[in-house]
């Protein structure tokens, strides 16, 4: 049941994610990464990690994406400046990974053939989750978030309102 | 302080909806209840009589003339006894807009307003009204005036015969 | 197998139930909106339909299925048909975590009075309602009109700003239940509900819910006199009462969220569990209505800068001091 479910969810979202790089439409191919990432998420949910799934949801599909949606929508893009078709120079970067994906898909299957070495399965609850996070990689998870703090603090010194100077001074 | 003016303006007006929640509502529930319209209200008009029981109407298309939908219209006629009246007036209560200019013309008060305003109809051709329907077995407004006592010579009285009038003169002497 | 289709038909029965009372609920709460503003403004709100207009809900369902289904001709077709679907489901589904009594013993075996009791349970509503904002917004964008666009970017843009403040304001709950899911978080608030304990992290929830569920005074994505009817222009016929059943089933779950979280779900004195959770769901809705019948809209700027300048920071700071309080009172593991 798990295993049926699991490859649904990974067929919607590898469909998803083609339908998304080929649409021609901004706003169709956003609608379609959210469904990969809602696939996604729910995949997670099915490995054992409730809180990730809720996080990948929160985040992903409910954060990132609207701003995504956002910023596309208030370009405001006529139907005649939606993406023209892919050329052969866009084209080539997406077979060569496509390409390592196949590589790498036979070389996992060469060396396990029966699919042993899968994912052992743990369950994650929130609480060891947390625990895992902050005690384990409490040091890793500040770094990030002093990252994040500085990228907010240059995004705000950058996008300050100047004062209004002399004429000869602004160029 | 400016704080507390604003935190008092964002709170009471709390108070003061819940105290109206439990008011009686002052709406007049039209079909069931209706206002007492006041004595000089605009409605649809009426064609008024005289205090002789006849129509006051003389058929002038002043009204008409007036109307700035062009809503009245009317075919005018004349009596053996030098009367005049409508042979027929039609009002177009579709197009009236109920302004009133039409009583305002009127020279011998025959067309007034009446306070009937329940002309709802689902059919447009129900709403042209004829003199049948218009004319009403009252005065109106100033049920004492009769415009043939002071003017239209001979007409119900004979000349000079009206209480405000003087004999005629007569022109083939001079004797006083 | 016996024991497994009983427990499935106790499911089904539950789910039944829960549907039918919620959107029940939804189109009443319609009617008692209507009924309360009104009353409010001294009218006396539809009293037409049945006694009092009781049976109003039901005449605004016959006559928006009646009504004809109006595609625009520069629409885009798919999304606009999906998107009064999502808005409304978004709203349906996040009721599934929502406990609404304690655990039933009934044959013998135990039913939880909650669809699903997830230990993530706070996180599945929080995403939900992040994804709530889609119906709104590709609504507006399908419609392919501009008062839909503005109504729909003003949605977007208000609903990310105030979920950063809902989210942060539910974190000292979570601090003080020791837990995700909404079972536990009512459990732990059988003593004294968290609104007393933490009545800051209150308030801003409840604002920031009334943000997320549009309403006055932060309406803007409809704002009639400015933008007709927002995103739901040109939505007509039973797409626009999906809208309109998802924004009150959102009034619904949003009060039974706000009084699992804050008002001690189920719990209190006397009458049984259920009724207490109906009333409290109920009050908050009322205290929702009194709000729209008392406040003006705000300005856009307005609303964004009380949700970054004043919520926001609020928020931080109430998560702060309850962790630290936590801490001395050495309530942490």
């Amino acid at each position: 049941m798990a295993s049926l479910l699991f490859y649904l969810l990974a067929a919607t979202a590898l469909l998803a994610t083609l339908l998304c790089i080929t649409r021609r439409s901004p706003v169709h191919a956003v609608i379609f990464l959210i469904n990969a990432f809602f696939a996604l998420a729910l995949m997670f949910y099915l490995l054992g990690a409730p809180l990730i799934a809720a996080w990948e949801v929160i985040v992903y599909a409910g954060a990132i994406m609207v701003l995504f949606l956002f910023v596309i929508m208030t370009l405001e893009l006529s139907p005649e400046s939606q993406r023209p078709a892919l050329s052969r120079r866009q084209w080539a970067p997406a077979l060569l990974l496509f390409l390592l994906l196949l590589i790498s898909a036979g070389l996992i299957l060469t060396f396990d053939p029966a699919g042993q070495a899968g994912v052992p399965f743990f369950y994650a609850s929130p609480r060891s989750f947390g625990a895992a996070l902050f005690n384990r990689y409490g040091l890793a998870v500040e770094i990030v978030s002093f990252q994040l703090l500085f990228a907010a603090a240059g995004a705000y010194y950058l996008g300050r309102r100047r004062k209004a100077r002399q004429p000869e001074e602004s160029s | 302080m400016n704080l507390w003016r604003d935190i008092k303006g964002t709170f009471q007006p709390f108070w003061i909806t819940l105290r109206y929640l439990f008011k009686r509502p002052v709406t007049i529930s039209y079909p069931e209840q209706k206002r007492t319209l006041p004595p000089r209200y605009r409605a649809r008009m009426i064609l008024t009589r005289d205090p002789d029981g006849e129509e006051r109407c003389v058929a002038c298309h002043l009204c008409s003339a007036a109307c700035p939908v062009d809503c009245i219209s009317m075919q005018a006629a004349e009596r053996a006894d030098g009367r005049r009246h409508a042979a027929w007036f039609r009002i177009n209560f579709a197009r009236c807009i109920y302004c009133g200019l039409c009583a305002e013309a009127c020279p011998t008060l025959a067309i007034q307003m009446s306070s009937e305003y329940e002309l709802g109809n689902r059919d447009l051709l129900k709403l042209v009204w004829e003199k049948e329907d218009l004319l009403v077995d009252h005065g109106g407004k100033d049920p004492d005036y009769h415009f043939y006592r002071h003017t239209g010579i001979g007409v119900v009285a004979p000349r000079g015969g009206n209480n405000d009038e003087l004999p005629p003169v007569d022109i083939k002497t001079n004797l006083p | 197998m016996n024991d497994l289709l009983l427990t499935g038909l106790l499911m089904l029965i539950k789910l039944g139930m829960i549907l039918a009372v919620l959107l029940t609920m939804a189109a009443y709460l319609v009617l008692a909106e209507r009924k309360l503003l009104a009353r409010m403004q001294r009218r006396y709100g539809p009293n037409r339909v049945g006694f009092g207009g009781m049976l109003q809900p039901l005449a605004d369902l016959i006559k928006l299925l009646t009504k004809e289904d109006f595609l625009p001709a520069q629409a885009d077709k798919w999304l606009f048909l999906l998107a009064p679907g999502l808005a409304a489901v978004t709203a349906l589904l996040a009721f599934a975590v929502v406990p609404f009594a304690p655990p039933l013993e009934l044959f013998g075996r135990q039913l939880p009075m909650v669809v699903c009791d997830l230990n993530v349970g706070i996180l599945y509503f929080f995403g939900l309602s992040s994804l709530a904002v889609y119906g709104v917004a590709l609504g507006g964008w399908a419609s392919n009109s501009k008062y839909a666009l503005l109504g729909a970017l003003r949605a977007m843009g208000q609903m990310l700003s105030y979920e950063l403040a809902m989210g942060l304001s539910i974190v000292p709950v979570i601090l003080m239940a020791r837990s995700f899911s909404l079972t536990e978080i009512v459990q732990a608030q059988a003593s004294l509900p968290f609104a007393l304990t933490n009545p800051l992290a209150f308030g801003i929830f409840f604002i920031a819910a009334l943000a997320e569920s549009k309403r006055t005074p932060f309406d803007l994505p409809e704002a009639e006199n400015e933008l007709v009817a927002g995103f739901h222009t040109e939505y007509s016929g039973m797409r626009f009462g999906l809208f309109f059943v998802g924004e009150y089933l959102n009034l619904v779950v949003l009060g039974a969220i706000i009084t699992s979280l804050f008002l001690g779900g189920w719990h209190g004195p006397l009458l049984p569990p259920i009724i207490w959770f109906l009333g409290k769901v109920l009050a908050v809705a009322f205290v929702f209505i009194w709000i729209r019948g008392t406040l003006p809209r705000l300005r856009y700027d307005q609303l964004m800068a009380f949700g970054w300048k004043a919520l926001l920071p609020l928020a931080l700071v109430n998560l702060l001091a309850t962790g630290g309080i936590l801490l001395w009172l050495g309530g942490a593991s």
